[in-house]
């Protein structure tokens, strides 16, 4: 009879009996996710707060991006979760004394701050749309539906006068500020979840949540400028040479996503050199302070776990694209590969801490090898699996696209 | 004004889920004792733990029917060991189940009686056998008997 | 406009009439002092002299607790450990010593065995584990909803119906005694057999021991034997510097011991 965890889990050496990797891929997902959430949010907090205009294109793709990933990120703990209807009652009686508690309250305050910003983002668009479907006689069912969809998304707040817009700005100011703080508080805990686990070799350590901070808005500003070339790209290809509706060339088209990308990748440098140094201080205190379990840490980090850390964590992913990024004269290519590069590299720090916390025993005596499942033979090797993985890399996009039908992601004229 | 919109749906929204916590929530789930870390839990919880019905009986459950074996293997070496640590639990025998398990294989003698002269542990004090040398391929019951081995 | 002594009365009304309210409700909900100051504090005893490995204790209790005998996890177990006259340290726990030991042959992975002659050993001793039911047990701390718990008693419980599965409590244990139980899908560990201790049983595996390796007792019961032995006699825990303050007791530890 197969015990949760022993199918992906080889033990080496000695290795207590309960032992297996409980703890599998979609516990290396979940603070990835969060944390693509994060760093989107900051930086469309970088154009609403701190008015760095030149961002402003990037600024409110980021939202909705952030919004749809946001929706997708429970994904990965009700994959997890061996009793998920039960998932519920995090919210019916929490212990906080537990990080995970936190989850319910950070989690919907955050997504309370992010759709309210949107909210304010987008209402002008409502109106005009609840409107427009209002004096349409003979509606399609799909037009009635979507005049009922505007006409609620409205809240009721008809007015779109000059000084209402200019309140909804206020708001969107006020909200992106205090979302700041509370995007880093949501993955603050999660690095608090793993920090505070004394049990735990690896993970012990007061630096963790703010490592995990740090990662994480490298990855939302990866994420986001990526996803921000990716679109621009599509759209300079479909411009029919010299005029179009947004009255732009494909050369006007490149020169902005080129400004734009170039600004960007300045902040981006700065957020990963204060990531990496944290690790690296964590390292170096480890190795300094030899405590009991450095002898088996050592076997992981500097052995087993070489290729993984050093290769492709803090080489591949952190110090080629460090690299590609400060050279001159940055190109739009260069930096698809360098931020592609830099997710992998954040990725592979989830994993490394996930997974590596679990490659030795707690007996400091043996070794845990997780072997990632690719094909499922059951529902667990389903969602705990590459492909329950995949599902969540691709759910966010899936959301971000029916965003796309009903918001104008990327419209000027109708949005702040 | 209209910018407090979003403030109202999110309250509307928490007042729900306080609401369905009134209804869902089991009414005995509190803080019983005096630390809300350790404290925190439904209560009724600890007397289901308690309510379940023991498997393994003891001796003195066996001695009524089974007096024999019992007398006879309170007077051999073999006298610290349980019943049930060869035969199983007795659960509700003989109702059920109806016969217990009587285990020949060699294996079960081996747990304690496979040499291991591990100096200061009292399995070095142990009468043990090489088990590749000690005939092999027969069953120990076949000569020894395990009520009392020494007869 | 209000007059300054008018205001000054109706702030002295406010504070004082605060004050009345929280007393009546100091006075009515105030939990009821304890009216039982005698429960017991359960602790366990294990002799790492008297072990011989022979893992009744762990067939016991699988038997006695319902967790799948096939299964690799386990509520109780027992380690051997070896050290060498060439200062090689070998630790294995077969199946966690469900069928016990019944070969010098030592485990060291799945499918990897080392033979070890008795000329080779300089010591070698068994060493059954369980649940600390610890003092400041650090699995309830992070149990995000509620569904672990310590008794009064002392003894730490999991409540099946309303765990999540998250795991965080079996991440948390440093004594890696949680698991998950197979067919329940929840978190599942040993509870000191608390249907039997709370009938006046032993502990399947303490009954099941048949050389008195395993003892149970009562802290807050001075006469019990084994609180007078923890009392007197040189006993030690494991990873103490954890702090969880754990209530199983050894006799015979040795610095391999992990």
């Amino acid at each position: 009879m197969e015990v949760h965890g022993e199918v992906w889990t080889l033990k080496e050496l000695f290795v207590y009996p309960n032992e297996y990797i409980y703890w599998s891929v979609q516990i290396v997902m979940y603070p990835f996710m969060t944390g693509l959430v994060a760093g989107a949010f900051v930086l469309s907090s970088l154009y609403h707060v701190f008015g760095i205009k030149q961002l402003r294109e990037m600024a409110r793709f980021s939202l909705v991006l952030s919004f749809a990933l946001l929706l997708a990120a429970p994904l990965p703990l009700l994959f997890h979760l061996l009793q998920p209807t039960r998932a519920f009652n995090v919210f019916l009686t929490p212990h906080f004394t537990s990080a995970i508690a936190a989850f319910g309250i950070v989690f919907s305050g955050y997504m309370a701050i992010v759709a309210s910003e949107l909210w304010f983002v987008y209402r002008k668009h409502f109106v005009t749309q609840a409107l427009l479907l209002r004096e349409k006689r003979d509606k399609s069912l799909a037009e009635s539906l979507l005049h009922l969809l505007y006409s609620v998304l409205t809240l009721g707040a008809y007015d779109i006068s000059e000084e209402a817009l200019r309140k909804d700005e206020q708001a969107i100011r006020w909200l992106a500020g205090i979302g700041i703080p509370v995007a880093c508080f949501l993955h603050g805990y999660a690095g608090f979840i793993f920090g505070s686990v004394k049990a735990n070799a690896l993970w012990m350590t007061p630096l963790m949540p703010v490592i995990f901070i740090m990662s994480a808005v490298v990855s939302g500003i990866a994420l986001c400028m990526l996803s921000y070339i990716v679109v621009m790209e599509a759209r300079r290809r479909r411009v029919s040479g010299t005029f179009n509706s947004y009255q732009m060339t494909r050369e006007q088209i490149r020169g902005v996503e080129q400004h734009e990308v170039t600004i960007t990748a300045r902040y981006l440098v700065f957020f990963m050199i204060f990531a990496i140094s944290l690790e690296l201080l964590d390292l170096v205190f480890r190795e300094y302070t030899a405590l009991k379990s450095w002898d088996i840490l050592r076997r992981v980090i500097y052995g087993r776990d070489f290729l993984n850390i050093f290769i492709l964590q803090y080489l591949v992913g952190n110090l080629v694209p460090f690299a590609l990024l400060l050279l001159p004269r940055l190109t739009i290519r260069r930096a698809v590969v360098s931020l592609l590069l830099v997710l992998f590299g954040v990725f592979m720090m989830r994993w490394n801490v996930v997974i590596g916390g679990q490659a030795f025993s707690l007996s400091f005596s043996g070794f845990m090898h997780y072997h990632l499942p690719i094909l499922p033979h059951d529902f667990d090797t389903f969602k705990e699996g590459a492909l329950g993985a995949a599902v969540i890399l691709v759910v966010p996009y899936v959301l971000f696209w029916l965003f796309g039908k009903i918001l104008p992601v990327f419209e000027p004229e109708e949005t702040h | 004004m209209h910018i407090w919109r979003p403030l109202w749906v999110t309250i509307a929204l928490v007042a729900l889920v306080l609401g369905i916590r009134l209804v869902m929530v089991p009414k005995d789930f509190g803080v019983h004792g005096t630390t809300y870390a350790y404290k925190w839990y439904r209560k009724s919880s600890e007397s289901e733990w308690k309510a379940i019905r023991a498997k393994y009986r003891g001796r003195e459950y066996c001695k009524d029917c089974h007096e024999e074996q019992l007398t006879h293997i309170l007077r051999s070496p073999h006298a610290p060991i349980q019943c049930e640590n060869c035969h199983g639990p007795a659960m509700e025998h003989p109702e059920t189940p109806e016969k217990l398990p009587i285990d020949t294989s060699r294996e079960l003698c081996l747990r304690c009686h496979a040499s291991l002269p591990y100096p200061g542990s009292a399995r070095a004090k142990i009468k043990g056998i090489e088990p590749d040398n000690h005939y092999p391929d027969t069953g120990c019951s076949d000569c020894h008997d395990p009520h009392h081995p020494t007869q | 406009m209000i007059t300054r002594r008018a205001f000054m009365r109706r702030v002295l009304q406010t504070i004082s009439g605060a004050i009345g309210a929280a007393g009546v409700a100091a006075v009515a909900f105030r939990r009821r002092a304890s009216a039982n100051t005698k429960t017991s504090r359960w602790a366990f005893l294990v002799d790492t002299y008297k072990c011989v490995g022979c893992g009744f204790c762990v067939k016991a209790c699988k038997l006695e607790n319902d967790v799948p005998y096939e299964a690799n996890v386990t509520r109780t177990w027992v380690e051997r450990y070896i050290l060498t006259k060439k200062g090689e340290l070998l630790i294995d726990t077969p199946k966690g010593a469900r069928d016990g030991f019944i070969s010098s042959r030592v485990q060291l992975g799945k499918d990897t065995y080392r033979e070890v002659k008795p000329d080779e050993i300089a010591k070698a001793f068994f060493v059954p584990k369980l649940c600390n039911q610890c003092e400041n047990p650090p699995c309830v701390q992070v149990c995000p909803v509620g569904a672990t718990y310590q008794t009064e008693d002392g003894v730490v419980l999991v409540d099946r119906k309303w765990c999540i599965g998250c795991g965080y409590c079996i991440m948390a244990c440093p004594y890696g005694v949680r698991f998950f139980h197979p067919v329940y899908r929840v978190a599942d560990k040993c509870n000191f057999c608390y249907h039997r201790i709370s009938q006046g049983m032993k502990p399947a595996c303490v009954e099941a021991c048949p050389f008195g390796a395993r003892l149970i007792g009562d802290l807050n019961n001075p006469d019990d034997p084994v609180t007078q032995y923890i009392m007197t006699q040189r006993v030690s825990v494991l990873k103490e510097d954890y702090g969880t303050k754990p209530q199983v007791y050894y006799v015979g530890l040795s610095k391999e011991v992990r």
